[in-house]
């Protein structure tokens, strides 16, 4: 196959298959997850203020008091790499056209100078957290296949598409066939492995401070 | 699969819920839980990870509640849950965790883990891995109605013996009095001061109050073991003593654990809400202080600090009210770092205290209190739960440092303004 038949391929039929497939893995992992429910809490609630589930969405981004000194790598590189990976994917100007030509809806582009440091920011953050999860024990023992496979799918894109945005180690149609072709395996991927905490993250959040704001302790 | 591993299995099928789905599919094994954990940042071993004692949990919500899971174990690259695992496990569930919810203050993804390690004690003890001390009290609590074997005549003799020395009348069964006490047991053998302080606040603050005699005790090791069968039947009696009395609010003592039986899981055990309130000992008093009914006078003269306990403060809510009245009858109260919501455990809660087998390693954990200790230096350390301080004693001394605990409640009373 030559590569404008490998980028047709990509751009049409592939990226068709991994949003469907992303699509309704989301919607079924959500229905999996939220259709469980939960059972009333019957116990008379407090009202504080400051403390609800809809507090604790916000507020947990934010350490307690203590944690930045005992791991403050874990939390400024995990910044790093979500901030940038949000600037790259959402703020780049091609990006924002595919989006466009998706949705019908649009924002305004950083200068490509600016996502590229982003990438370049990311790419770093991301090598750190790998070197952390190697190095420190605790993440160590916890890690799985499933942890390095999230992490391989997160960091090919990035890095594909920051080797095609500067057309650097391979022609320009090829890294970006590859760029897009990573960006598909991730989406097929992310609601069948611990990416999917994208979107539990936001209902965890709410549920712990829901349960510890009817207790009037703001978490 | 033997009966009582598969009846543990459908009993962690039951409690998975939506909330714990939402968890473990947010868990993105950062490590973080381990830096809140006391048994973790005092041991350093990994195996400690809160996150990790859910392990036999997490098996169980995959395999059966998600399709893939479903498939993997289908064709047994998901290997199920066993009894010997489960065994093993115990270690993590009940001696290395205080249910102090430290963890669920980190997590970044907003796991409430300690809300799944309650929910998985439930599957270990049906399965019969719940540590034999904490079995027994409950078993005593149930037949004999307290974990330490405390009866109604030991507590009538102690209030013959408050009257004695003080002529204080402690009300038994007092229909229609406005609140009806409840104790551990461990006031009541170790800590007879408990009771003459309220007797003494109840009298300056002229309320009508009543102990029940079929409902005295309020710990719950129901909850500690994970039975909510048992933990229903415990907490009924004092339901059914507050309904027959028909009193207007229940008071919760010095206790951790039986504040959150009696004021949180209670309604959720018994299905449905009470028909009177549940308070701390320590709300009710912050509340006579506010309404001008608690009158002090003089001022303690050490250095003071607070312990907070977990159940009372970040599981409870009651955060500001010991401060208040640490204020009221001290000048020189210093905080400890990591104050209030953000404490750090005494290492004996959770019914660790009562487990033989976490001996060594509550004390092992109990070098964050002694660090916390160490920097602040005070004359007396006071606390408002009878578990902890009698945790606190025995860590003090084993690190041979010398320092009186004392309880909040009979310090406020020792200054209570003559009438």
């Amino acid at each position: 196959m030559d590569a404008a038949l490998f980028l047709n391929w990509v751009r049409g039929t592939g990226l068709q298959v991994a949003i469907f497939i992303f699509l309704l893995g989301t919607v079924w992992r959500l229905v999996e997850i939220y259709s469980l429910g939960r059972k009333p809490d019957l116990a008379e609630r407090r009202h504080v203020p400051g403390a609800s589930g809809w507090h604790t969405l916000w507020r947990r981004s934010i350490p307690i008091p203590g944690m930045m000194q005992r791991s403050g790598l874990t939390y400024i590189a995990g910044y790093a790499f979500h901030l940038g990976l949000a600037v790259v994917v959402f703020l780049f100007a091609p990006h924002i056209r595919l989006i466009q030509e998706l949705t019908g809806i649009s924002w305004p582009a950083l200068p490509s100078q600016f996502v590229d440091l982003a990438a370049v920011v990311t790419l770093a953050a991301m090598l750190v957290v790998l070197a952390d999860r190697i190095r420190q024990p605790v993440k160590r023992f916890l890690s799985t296949f499933g942890d390095w496979m999230a992490w391989l799918v997160t960091f090919l894109p990035v890095l594909t598409g920051y080797l095609a945005a500067r057309h650097l180690l391979l022609p320009y149609t090829l890294m970006l066939s590859l760029h897009i072709l990573s960006v598909e395996l991730l989406l097929v991927l992310l609601p069948f492995t611990k990416l999917f905490h994208a979107f539990t993250v936001w209902p965890s959040r709410w549920f712990n401070g829901d349960v510890q704001g009817k207790k009037g302790v703001a978490v | 699969m033997s009966a009582s591993l598969s009846r543990a299995v459908n009993v962690l099928k039951e409690v998975i819920d939506a909330p714990i789905a939402s968890y473990f599919n947010s868990c993105v094994h950062c490590g973080l839980c381990a830096e809140a954990c006391l048994f973790y940042t005092e041991t350093g071993d990994p195996k400690y990870t809160p996150i990790h004692k859910l392990e036999p949990l997490r098996r169980v919500y995959e395999q059966e509640y998600t399709l893939l899971g479903r498939l993997l174990k289908l064709v047994g690259l998901s290997k199920p849950v066993s009894d010997a695992e489960l065994g093993e496990w115990q270690e993590l569930v009940y001696d290395s965790c205080t249910m102090c919810g430290r963890c669920s203050m980190v997590c970044p993804v907003g796991n409430d883990i300690v809300y799944m390690v309650r929910k998985l004690r439930e599957g270990m003890a049906i399965a019969g891995h719940a540590p034999e001390g904490v079995v027994s009290a409950t078993s005593r609590t149930i037949e004999i109605g307290s974990p330490m074997g405390v009866k109604l005549p030991a507590l009538k003799a102690q209030i013959g013996h408050l009257k004695t020395e003080t002529g204080l009348d402690v009300p038994l069964d007092l229909e229609g009095a406005e609140y009806m006490v409840l104790l551990s047991s461990m006031e009541i053998i170790n800590f007879p001061e408990y009771l003459n302080a309220i007797a003494k606040i109840m009298k300056q603050a002229g309320k009508t109050w009543t102990i029940c005699s079929t409902a005295f005790e309020a710990t719950n090791s129901g909850i500690q073991i994970g039975v909510s069968d048992l933990a229903r039947v415990i907490v009924s009696r004092i339901v059914e003593g507050a309904e027959r009395l028909k009193v207007k609010t229940v008071i919760s003592p010095e206790c951790g654990h039986a504040y959150t039986a009696v004021r949180w899981e209670g309604p959720n055990l018994i299905g449905r809400p009470y028909t009177f309130k549940v308070q701390h000992i320590l709300e009710v008093l912050d509340e006579f202080r506010n309404q001008g009914l608690l009158k002090t006078q003089g001022f303690e003269e050490e250095r003071l600090t607070f312990h907070d306990p977990c159940q009372l403060v970040r599981r409870g809510g009651v955060i500001e009210q010991p401060r208040n009245l640490m204020n009221m009858v001290s000048k020189n109260f210093v905080e400890t770092s990591d104050p209030g919501k953000y404490n750090w455990c005494c290492g004996g809660g959770g019914g660790v205290s009562a487990n033989d087998n976490a001996e060594e390693i509550r004390l092992i954990a109990f070098k964050r209190k002694k660090a916390q200790l160490d920097v602040v230096k005070p004359d007396k350390l006071v606390t408002a739960c009878a578990n902890c301080r009698i945790v606190l004693e025995e860590g003090l001394e084993h690190y041979q440092m010398d320092l009186p605990v004392v309880g909040l409640t009979e310090m406020i009373a020792e200054h209570l303004a003559e009438s």
